[in-house]
């Protein structure tokens, strides 16, 4: 069973068409106790970072312990954002703190974070960019993962954001839009996306596909 | 990089697409889903569900088209045509839309632009401007282009940014059904005064046009209509003409879905 966390944050309409779709069978845990018999979890999310405040405490225990016990959880937009520290957009919010750094709006700096091997350091800067950021954009893979197995280097998916996560170790996926951001990471069974999979078409059934791949 | 979004138009009445849908190999041609799946087959980026009736009697229509066409694709899906309050909205978002569209209740309204940017996201709110050149400036009309309004439309379209909007969808009356082309200069005077995404619609009659539309006008998306609905394979067409002019588009590849099952070691 997949539990879809409904923290209020936008509909869970078009995620959960697209795992049943791919076969899956999903539930809306009503209570933190429920996610102990959740094979994985989705945490999905739209709109602003305040709204992951409704995770209260239990819940937050409840999803330490999932992730403890090495089973698999995928974060959508806002859902993977909450993976990080927290973020600019609400910061008496803090996040699930599992990846470290702070989600920025693309307008501030991105690049405070840990440098990875091979990342561009000097992040191009402009005020051209309109945000949010909305449309197809291109993925550059930049190690093995499981969440992004058989994506192709430039595969392109929707993202519908203002802002956005640094690029650290656990990057597994990153996109440039005046600045280079985490599109997907991976820890472990842990995954997460920036964008969409649910709204890009093939390439994100794909992904959710690999995630449900995953479940033992 | 980000890529210039190609979007379909589907003018729906009590179920089905309006507007001469005329083409051959498809069993239910004005049927909205089966037209959206082709689109997406094709490589279209988003959808919108454009309500030409638009009554009370009718809403529980558009519900079960906009459930039609969500199973059958999985892309951006926007809905528009009479969405006069928070409740119609909810009721398009909840069978399915990712985004409203709103014009005329955003003008009698302007608080609903931030109502519903506030309860779904900026990103789900849509502000649809159809905008008429006279005397020398670019004016409002509402009521499906019925009404003027003495305003303008860059300074609306500002307005409606500040207020919360996440994209505002900019159609040309003047050139809207001619095939001449989008209005590149009211394209490119919102484009240019916005901090949001500006979807152009209003007069594709060919793909150049769309060339012109992102480069003079400086539109991020442009919505077409008719020009999809006559011609097989229109959309991958003008997809690989436009990235032969180095403007960045998504190119369908062709995809397997692998289900889960077929997953399985």
């Amino acid at each position: 069973m997949i539990a879809l966390i409904d923290y209020g944050a936008g509909n869970l309409t078009s995620v959960r068409k697209a795992l049943s779709y791919l076969g899956a069978t999903v539930t809306t845990p009503r209570k933190p106790s429920d996610l102990t018999s959740a094979s994985a979890i989705i945490v999905p999310g739209v709109g602003n970072f305040e709204v992951t405040g409704a995770i209260g405490p239990d819940w937050r225990t409840a999803i330490q312990r999932h992730i403890a016990c090495e089973r698999p959880l995928l974060g959508i937009c806002v859902g993977m954002q909450w993976l990080f520290d927290g973020s600019t957009e609400a910061p008496s919010h803090p996040g699930l703190q599992l990846l470290p750094g702070l989600c920025r709006h693309f307008t501030d700096n991105l690049d405070e974070h840990e440098p990875v091997a091979g990342e561009i350091t000097t992040l191009n800067q402009s005020s051209h960019f309109k945000v949010p950021h909305v449309g197809w954009n291109s993925l550059h893979l930049t190690r093995r993962s499981w969440l992004l197995d058989g994506l192709t280097e430039g595969d392109q998916v929707y993202f519908t954001h203002s802002y956005a996560a640094p690029v650290t170790s656990s990057c597994v996926g990153v996109t440039r839009y005046g600045v280079e951001f985490a599109a997907a990471i991976e820890q472990g069974q842990v995954g997460g996306v920036q964008f969409h999979p649910e709204k890009s078409s093939d390439v994100g059934l794909r992904i959710l596909s690999n995630f449900l791949h995953r479940i033992p | 990089m980000l890529s210039k979004r190609i979007i379909a138009c589907l003018d729906v009445r009590d179920g089905s697409v309006v507007k001469g849908v005329n083409f051959e190999g498809l069993r239910h041609a004005g049927d909205p889903a089966t037209l959206a799946d082709r689109y997406n087959r094709e490589g279209i980026d988003e959808v919108v569900i454009l309500d030409v009736t638009a009554t009370i009697e009718k809403r529980k229509a558009l519900a079960d088209t906009i459930e039609a066409v969500a199973r059958e694709i999985f892309l951006p899906l926007c809905v528009g045509g009479g969405i006069r309050g928070e409740d119609h909205a909810a009721a398009a978002i909840d069978a399915g839309a990712d985004k409203v569209g709103i014009n005329t209740a955003a003008l009698s309204n302007p608080e609903l632009i931030t109502t519903l940017a506030k309860r779904y996201g900026s990103q789900a709110v849509i502000v649809a401007i159809d905008a008429k050149r006279e005397n020398n400036r670019f004016n409002v009309y509402v009521r499906s282009g019925q009404q003027g309004t003495n305003r303008d439309a860059v300074e609306w379209a500002m307005e409606a940014a500040e207020r919360g909007a996440g994209e505002i969808l900019l159609t040309s009356i003047d050139q809207d059904g001619t095939k001449e082309g989008f209005d590149c200069k009211l394209t490119a005077a919102v484009a240019e005064s916005v901090p949001i995404p500006v979807i152009a619609s209003g007069g594709a009659g060919s793909f150049d046009h769309f060339v012109q539309v992102f480069t003079e006008g400086q539109a991020d998306a442009a919505l077409a209509a008719s020009i999809f609905h006559y011609a097989e394979h229109a959309v991958s067409d003008l997809k690989q003409h436009l990235s032969d002019r180095q403007i960045p588009i998504r190119l369908q590849k062709p995809r397997p879905i692998t289900s889960q099952l077929e997953l399985s070691d």
